[in-house]
């Protein structure tokens, strides 16, 4: 007998038992949904799976009465704008910056501390501020995301750029390289993986300060929704519109994910 | 080519004295090897002629003139590890160093210059028979390939001195013989002065023109820092009875 340690699932396993919880949830919700509703037919806690499929028909393929929209993929829309644009800035900055610590180490000692200090900000607690500077905008909402994030980013990337060898950056030279070519030629090929990554970990965050951002002051996206509806003890709308949520940051991670596979074949091997 | 002048070079870490008074002429096109205990200061030498440390006092002249403490394209380096870019294939690995002297501003080379560059590093890339793993990364190479690589990355550029830091120390004895092989033809090609720190004293006297044995000339066993290392056997070898062992 083997011991459990080293006894690992074939391919048919491995799909089954990642997707025995997901089967185990739905299950269990459908069970108790079915329980409660039985006891009282307006339950509105665990709504049957049924009201869903209604949900996501009105929300998706219908036009809302009041705008003319269909709510679902404006809201989408709205959202994924915040979030790529704010994931945009903020990983070009994060590259940027980070490469420029790693590079030259009098940028590290004017900026790592600077840095290290403003990321322990909690970025929700300066959201008002953002919200009396910037206004009720786009403009707040993204830099709420932009804010949260950059500062682990850079981080992170100068912590990586400080991880390659010293042997790397002097070989480097004696063939021949400034600062710059330094940069470009060694450092920041070897960072970009590292900003995928990155962005990656931090993707949960910045659909936290997405969310956050738009219960406050909004008049569109998937938080705002989340939130509006909430009133009205909604759980037919929050469900699906928080596993849509899952689905499209899960999407994300995948494509990231394939996206460093693909572009950066030799950071797999190691 | 180059000639090499050290004079009363100190190299001290605090109270640490690690090289004391070291006076050396290294000739032109000589295959200096260093041999000597563990902490007697050949890596600190090598490290002060690629221009990484600075001496204590004393100064080094590279064809009569002072040597720039950085490190420069004058002089090439080969590392026991880790000198190779992991992001690059073999080729590209090579055509770096063509990319980096040749374009300042954008760090690549494009059109027939790039092309040319090509043509001058597949040329290496057979020489050192590395052509058939052209497309692969260094991870994907096996520790000898890695360091054939690594020395001819740093000749492609034509260094006028080529530094060695225990090149093979991290290799299976079964391929030294492959890269004393090709170090040498390397060097004979390119008339560079080598020098080469190793703890091998065989491979010392069998690469070498001229062996250097570091080691403290004095030793007081209360304050084992207080003396540093210089030179305590310094042999010519004679290429031709080189060539018969």
């Amino acid at each position: 007998m083997s011991r459990l340690a080293n006894l690992h699932p074939g391919t048919g396993g491995t799909i089954l038992l990642g997707l025995l919880p997901f089967i185990v949830l739905v299950f269990a919700y459908v069970l108790g949904s079915n329980t409660r509703l039985q006891e009282n037919p307006d339950d509105k806690l665990l709504p049957a799976p049924s009201s869903f499929v209604d949900t996501i028909e009105r929300y998706a393929f219908q036009e809302d009465r009041r705008s003319g929209e269909r709510l679902w993929w404006t809201d989408t829309g709205a959202s994924l704008e915040r979030l790529l644009i704010a994931l945009g800035i903020s990983g070009a900055l994060g590259l940027s910056i980070g490469l420029a610590i790693g590079a030259v180490p009098y940028v590290r000692s004017l900026l790592l501390p600077f840095v290290a200090a403003f990321g322990m900000i909690p970025p929700l607690a300066i959201l008002p501020i953002l919200f009396i500077v910037l206004g009720l905008g786009e403009t707040a909402k993204v830099a709420l995301i932009v804010i949260g994030i950059t500062p682990i980013v850079i981080r992170d990337i100068a912590l990586r750029a400080s991880e390659i060898p010293h042997e790397q950056l002097i070989k480097a030279q004696t063939l021949g390289a400034s600062t710059w070519t330094l940069s470009i030629r060694v450092l920041l090929p070897q960072l970009l993986p590292r900003l995928i990554d990155t962005v990656r970990l931090n993707l949960g965050c910045a659909w936290l300060f997405l969310i956050a951002a738009e219960a406050i002051a909004s008049t569109e996206g998937l938080g705002y929704r989340i939130f509006l509806v909430r009133r009205y003890m909604a759980m037919d709308v929050i469900l699906p519109y928080v596993a849509w949520i899952t689905t499209l940051a899960f999407a994300m991670d995948y494509g990231l994910r394939r996206a460093r596979r693909t572009f950066f074949p030799w950071a797999e091997a190691n | 080519m180059a000639i090499v002048t050290i004079r009363r070079l100190w190299k001290e870490y605090g109270e640490q004295v690690v090289l004391e008074n070291l006076n050396l002429t290294i000739a032109d096109g000589e295959f200096v090897t260093i041999v000597g205990a563990s902490g007697c200061g050949k890596t600190t030498l090598l490290r002060m002629l690629l221009g990484v440390e600075k001496p204590t006092r004393g100064e080094i002249l590279i064809d009569g003139a002072p040597l720039v403490y950085e490190p420069a394209p004058e002089r090439g380096i080969v590392f026991q590890r880790y000198s190779l870019f992991p992001h690059l294939t073999v080729t590209r690995n090579l055509l770096l160093g063509l990319e980096l002297s040749g374009a300042h501003l954008t760090g690549r080379l494009f059109g027939r210059a790039r092309r040319q560059a090509l043509e001058q590093v597949h040329a290496l890339l057979n020489e050192i028979g590395l052509y058939a793993a052209r497309d692969k990364y260094p991870s994907q190479l096996s520790g000898g390939m890695q360091q054939r690589l690594s020395i001819a990355q740093s000749v492609i550029c034509q260094p006028k001195i080529l530094l060695l830091d225990e090149p093979f120390g991290a290799l299976d004895p079964g391929i030294t013989a492959d890269m004393h092989e090709l170090i040498l033809r390397l060097w004979e090609k390119n008339r560079m002065t080598v020098f080469m720190v190793t703890h091998d004293v065989k491979e010392s006297f069998q690469l070498g023109t001229r062996l250097l044995v570091f080691d403290k000339k004095r030793h007081d066993p209360h304050a084992p820092d207080a003396y540093g290392a210089t030179v305590t056997y310094d042999i010519p070898l004679n290429r031709r009875l080189r060539a018969v062992a």
